[in-house]
């Protein structure tokens, strides 16, 4: 009992720590949202170089260059190097980037984008904060989870630098808001994660005549290149196809190594940095191949610019309008948005929901339930008494089901035998298997709509999802 | 002749997944191009169908050639500089089939 008071007293005083610590914060972001106001007014007004904080009226002419005192001390270590100094840190600071996507690769990028002091930062992203976003989406904090991703972003950009100006685009992007998005940064980093995006700001920047720094992360491996850029290809010129919809696999679905994206995404930093200030050699023309497990880089050369290219060749007339009239999404046959697909291949009497599932279990009715997802998945969470038996096996293991089936029969039930129920994540692959089990004689089968996913939102909330 | 193969980017799931495959490619093993002793890009994808790919051959290829979405670099180079799938490979050579990613 003695330290259970203690355990209350101990938790009361963390709460008021954290209640004040609360106060300052807040205390903290209004200051800065008011300081940021007056940035974007001196912008517009054009009288102060890329806010300097507190903001400085006078150009410090008496250096030779427009870096205020403060920023001297800020970015000291970048003036310190030979090949970068005073002129490499002025252009940063006078340009402009949009990173697109505040995810795994977006994450980083934007963190050394604000702390490099890039003159305004643009975020683009539609979605909020989830728990499974923050092994690998580290610009996010606990607090922000179910608010919006540019927001949470755009704080933690702000904590880093409150001198630069932070530009929040709450919106998906799309071939209606496009144009005028991109058209405000000198610099796009492509840090989103489907086909149909990837094309879209591809072709936008294009349009724009705009250099594009495009990461791609999955699994263990990721990719990196500039596109649009020095003669170097558009993503069209590499990619005039879209790949089958089958070989464009999502995190959510494939699982991600959360450092993977963070090592791309750090290096579209890098190269939408050297690309603003003029330093170095960018990445065009070439593609960067890592692969975490082996712990191998492989710097390829890739094609130049297609002249046969649709959208930045020789004789493309790609404009303006065509672009806003292009569907990316029957072109890519994907979604621009990350939302799961759903799939309706069955009759209605072939299906069940997870309700009347429970329902049945609970009347104790003979039944042999057959979770057909992958090994991997199975052993993160499964129904009790659920067979798994992968999709891909499922035609080699059907004597399995017939052997179940057959326990069964021999056990309670007399009358009429019992029923297959097939399960999986979302409910699309159970509907692939019922579709496989009805052609080969088990006409009973039914899948379980929604999945494991149905089945923790409608009928056990304490069921881990994933 | 002795080659070294390398899928990626989930390409390697189709050959067991397997990303590195040191081969031995005897240019009697193949259907030779217009009578002449070489091996070409062409005859490879051919043999790797017939020997590697273990499951879903339409994942890794579309008619004679790679499906879209399918990077291939002969030694560090896009097949596209070299002749696609004319280029011609010599021993030792490094090709790499690599699918384009789209995750973030």
């Amino acid at each position: 009992m003695e330290s259970n008071g203690g355990d209350a007293s101990r938790i009361l005083r963390e709460i008021e720590t954290l209640k004040a610590t609360k106060t300052e914060i807040e205390q903290r972001i209004s200051a800065l949202e008011a300081q940021l106001r007056e940035t974007n007014l001196d912008d517009r007004t054009g009288t102060v170089l890329n806010g300097s904080c507190p903001p400085i009226s006078t150009v410090h002419s008496d250096f030779g260059h427009s870096l205020s005192p403060e920023m001297i001390y800020r970015y000291s270590r970048h003036l310190l190097l030979p090949s970068f100094g005073v002129q490499g840190q002025s252009n940063l600071i006078k340009s402009s980037i949009l990173v697109v996507g505040a995810g795994g690769l977006g994450s980083p990028a934007l963190l050394y984008l604000a702390a490099c002091g890039v003159g305004r930062l643009g975020i683009v992203d539609h979605d909020v904060v989830e728990l499974n976003n923050m092994h690998r989406q580290i610009i996010h904090r606990e607090e922000y989870i179910g608010q919006p991703k540019v927001k949470s972003a755009a704080a933690s950009c702000l904590s880093i630098n409150s001198t630069i100006n932070i530009v929040e685009h709450k919106e998906a992007l799309r071939t209606s808001n496009a144009l005028d998005i991109l058209s405000q940064y000198d610099i796009i980093v492509d840090a989103t994660d489907n086909a149909p995006s990837r094309y879209l700001i591809s072709d936008c920047c294009v349009v724009l005549g705009k250099p594009l720094v495009s990461g791609a992360a999955l699994g263990m491996e990721g990719q990196l290149t500039v596109y649009n850029y020095n003669g170097g290809p558009c993503y069209r010129c590499l990619f005039p196809t879209p790949p089958p919809t089958t070989a464009c696999q999502r995190c959510s679905d494939s699982g991600v190594l959360g450092v993977v994206p963070g090592i791309i995404g750090c290096l579209q930093a890098l190269e939408a940095i050297k690309i603003a200030s003029a330093v170095g050699e960018p990445l065009t023309g070439r593609m960067i191949l890592f692969d975490a497990l082996s712990a191998r880089i492989r710097i390829v050369k890739i094609r130049g610019r297609s002249l046969q290219c649709e959208v930045c060749g020789e004789n493309a007339t790609f404009t303006r309008q065509q672009f806003q009239e292009f569907d990316y999404e029957k072109f890519t046959q994907s979604p621009l948005s990350t939302l799961p697909v759903t799939l309706n291949l069955l009759q209605a009497d072939s299906r069940i929901s997870s309700k009347e599932f429970k329902e049945k279990i609970a009347k104790g009715e003979a039944h042999v339930l057959i979770d057909v997802r992958p090994q991997h998945h199975f052993k993160i969470v499964s129904l009790p008494g659920s067979l798994n038996i992968p999709l891909p096996s499922l035609e080699a293991r059907l004597s399995e089901i017939s052997a179940t089936l057959e326990d069964n029969e021999k056990g309670k039930y007399s009358g009429s035998g019992p029923q297959i129920f097939v399960v999986c994540r979302r409910g699309n692959d159970s509907q692939r298997a019922v579709q496989y089990l009805h052609k080969v004689g088990f006409t009973s089968a039914k899948d379980i709509i929604g999945g494991l996913e149905g089945w923790a939102r409608d009928v056990d909330p304490d069921f881990p999802a994933y | 002749m002795q080659l070294t193969l390398e899928f990626g980017g989930g390409l390697e799931l189709l050959c067991n997944s397997v990303k590195i495959h040191n081969v031995n490619v005897e240019p009697q093993d193949i259907e030779l191009q217009g009578g002449t002793k070489k091996l070409i890009m062409k005859d490879l994808l051919t043999w790797i169908r017939g020997n590697l790919i273990k499951e879903r051959p339409e994942m890794f290829m579309k008619g004679d050639t790679v499906r879209p979405g399918v990077l291939v670099l002969v030694n560090d180079c896009d097949w596209e500089l070299s002749g696609q799938l004319n280029t011609t490979l010599e021993e030792k050579d490094v090709v790499v089939f690599i699918s384009t990613l789209h995750g973030g």
